[in-house]
């Protein structure tokens, strides 16, 4: 009673909204807020200088360079593969269309500690694709390529899911009124098409970065895990409670949750700016 | 004739380009890049979707069938599959009456708060999982809020199942919810309104009128809900304290054989997980056409409505 006289806009026939948002409130709470606050009430038993320390030290520097460095890569690589991929799915027939499209969902559908070990194994240097790899001297499996290579798979199927209604919505009229006024087919596609699936293009990238960025499990088996060399963050969070030390843990962890909270509200921002300009 | 084509004579003259062959070269790309896009596009989805893909079943049976049902049949890799079954069959329920709650009030009602909430709900999928373990390391485990609590009345929580049931709805908490929410909201209030008006009850018409039209959307929400709480890794490694026979799910159990260089074992354990991602991506490929069939029709009734 108290929640639907206070919070209701509208006067309403139907029955149950405080039952419902009671409910949904207080699963909210138990769930995701008040865990989630233990982390930042945690960070408050380290004095300054000491969070600082923590969050600063060498080892924990190496580990954003990879982290930050190998999700933005791959999330790159993501949005320019998805951008085509998308494109061939949405504009062209050809045969198995539809096992590839469904294909795409794979990194969803599959764990990760299995996406791990499979990529692991591929890319080792006497994998089915490591092996040749070695022949020019590149080594991915055990190093920071290999990080790239488990983000990417992790990544791509935001960039695709995001852009392929947007393509599906693109209405041939547009294309046809840029032909008829002389555009070449490239043009079309870099001054017309372009600009309207950018908004698109930029949240599958942000989404797939964001990702990126907590990914543990895909990450590990081929990382190798090297001090200063092939950790990525979120490890060091758990080499940290493993040792017991609570504080440190949680201390990296919030500047990793400060981060994904910012990237949630850019990615937001971004939906924003496409749908006014959709409606404009 | 001769009009026309002093029309058309001084147009060409400023070199315009070529007139083309057919409306339809104007919106296609040439045959060439064509090839080149499907080519680069199908590549990539080789080269990292498909084989890693085939790569867990080859490696699974690279020492035979023998091995494989060893592994699989092994005490350790049963109580795994267990523990998973019990995991997803737990949290994924909880989150389908929280995704069912959410939707209700989000979709049918106007109240002030409503974007909070749906921010809220949308969380836990920019939460790292390693964090997600950690969290409730805080809050549960020995050092945290409750630790000592616990202790003193002889529960349990990390380093147990009620841990690894807890991780798991925390990561696969917005599922549901957000399938529903959509499809409800297009849907509207009127058919609900209908039935309250010719004398429904609350749960006669949420059986009858609200639940047959999102049954598909549910069903997508659970499909993902369910993949995502078997093969949850992170979260869980962090919870469970890897007790052999006792807290270890079959990602976990897939990890440790890798680390014992027990490989054809761990790919064998990790086929059945790629096996029911296949499962999962052709049933979510049936079932999401229908759900966007549905969200667009209802948006399209509500448009002619309003």
């Amino acid at each position: 009673m108290f929640l639907s006289r206070t919070l209701l806009k509208r006067r309403s026939v139907l029955p149950g909204f405080d039952l419902a948002l009671g409910f949904t409130v207080l699963y909210l709470c138990f769930i995701v807020l008040i865990p989630l606050s233990a982390a930042f009430l945690k960070t408050f038993t380290l004095t300054w200088p000491e969070f600082w320390d923590t969050v600063t030290s060498p080892r924990v520097m190496a580990s954003y360079r990879l982290t930050f460095g190998a999700s933005f890569v791959a999330a790159l690589a993501n949005a320019f593969f998805g951008l085509i991929i998308a494109w061939v799915l949405v504009r062209y027939e050809f045969f198995g269309k539809r096992f590839i499209d469904a294909l795409v969902d794979l990194p969803f559908a599959l764990p990760t500690a299995v996406a791990g070990i499979a990529l692991t194994a591929l890319y080792a240097s006497n994998g089915w694709i490591g092996q040749y790899l070695a022949l020019v001297g590149l080594k991915v499996s055990y190093t920071p390529l290999g990080v790239f290579v488990a983000l990417t798979f992790i990544g791509l199927p935001f960039v695709v899911r995001t852009l392929q209604p947007v393509l599906e919505d693109l209405q041939k009229e547009i294309e046809e009124a840029a032909a008829t006024l002389g555009a070449t087919r490239w043009q079309t596609f870099s001054r017309v098409l372009f600009p309207i699936m950018m908004p698109a293009l930029l949240t599958g990238f942000a989404l797939a970065f964001a990702r990126a960025l907590g990914e543990y499990g895909s990450v590990i088996f081929i990382a190798g895990n090297m001090p200063l060399v092939s950790e990525i963050t979120p490890l060091l969070i758990i080499t940290k409670l493993e040792q017991y030390d609570y504080a440190g843990a949680t201390a990296i962890a919030v500047v990793l949750l400060v981060v994904s909270f910012v990237m949630l509200l850019a990615i937001n921002m971004i939906q924003a700016w496409a749908r006014k300009r959709q409606g404009g | 004739m001769t009009t026309l084509n002093s029309v058309n004579t001084p147009m060409t003259a400023v070199s315009l380009p070529q007139p083309r062959k057919s409306a339809l070269d104007a919106t296609a790309e040439p045959v060439w890049v064509r090839w080149v896009l499907i080519g680069t596009a199908l590549g990539f989805l080789t080269l990292f979707l498909f084989v890693p893909l085939v790569a867990v079943f080859v490696e699974a049976l690279k020492k035979g069938v023998d091995v494989y049902l060893a592994a699989i049949v092994d005490p350790d890799a049963l109580s795994a599959i267990k523990l998973t079954l019990m995991a997803a069959l737990v949290s994924v329920p909880l989150n389908v009456v929280f995704g069912l709650a959410a939707a209700w009030a989000i979709a049918k009602f106007d109240f002030h708060g409503k974007n909070l909430v749906l921010t809220l709900i949308d969380l836990p999928f920019s939460v790292s999982p390693v964090i997600v373990g950690l969290i409730y390391m805080l809050v549960f485990g020995l050092q945290g809020w409750f630790g000592e609590w616990l202790r003193d009345h002889d529960l349990k929580i990390v380093f147990a199942v009620p841990g690894i049931v807890l991780a798991t709805v925390f990561v696969t908490f917005p599922f549901v919810a957000r399938e529903l929410i959509p499809l409800m909201q297009a849907q509207g209030q009127e058919q609900e309104e209908a039935a309250r008006v010719l004398g429904a009850s609350g749960w006669q018409m949420f059986r009858r009128v609200t639940l047959p039209n999102v049954k598909w959307a549910l069903l997508y929400g659970v499909i993902l809900c369910n993949a995502r709480a078997m093969g949850e890794f992170g979260a869980v490694s962090v919870v469970s304290g890897h007790i052999r026979g006792q807290t270890n799910t079959m990602p976990l159990h897939i990890e440790i054989l890798y680390n014992e260089y027990q490989f054809a074992a761990a790919f064998a354990v990790a086929s059945l997980l790629a096996g029911l991602a296949l499962v999962t991506m052709a049933l979510k490929y049936i079932v999401e056409r229908r759900v966007k069939r549905e969200v667009r029709l209802a948006s399209e009734n509500q448009g002619i409505s309003s």
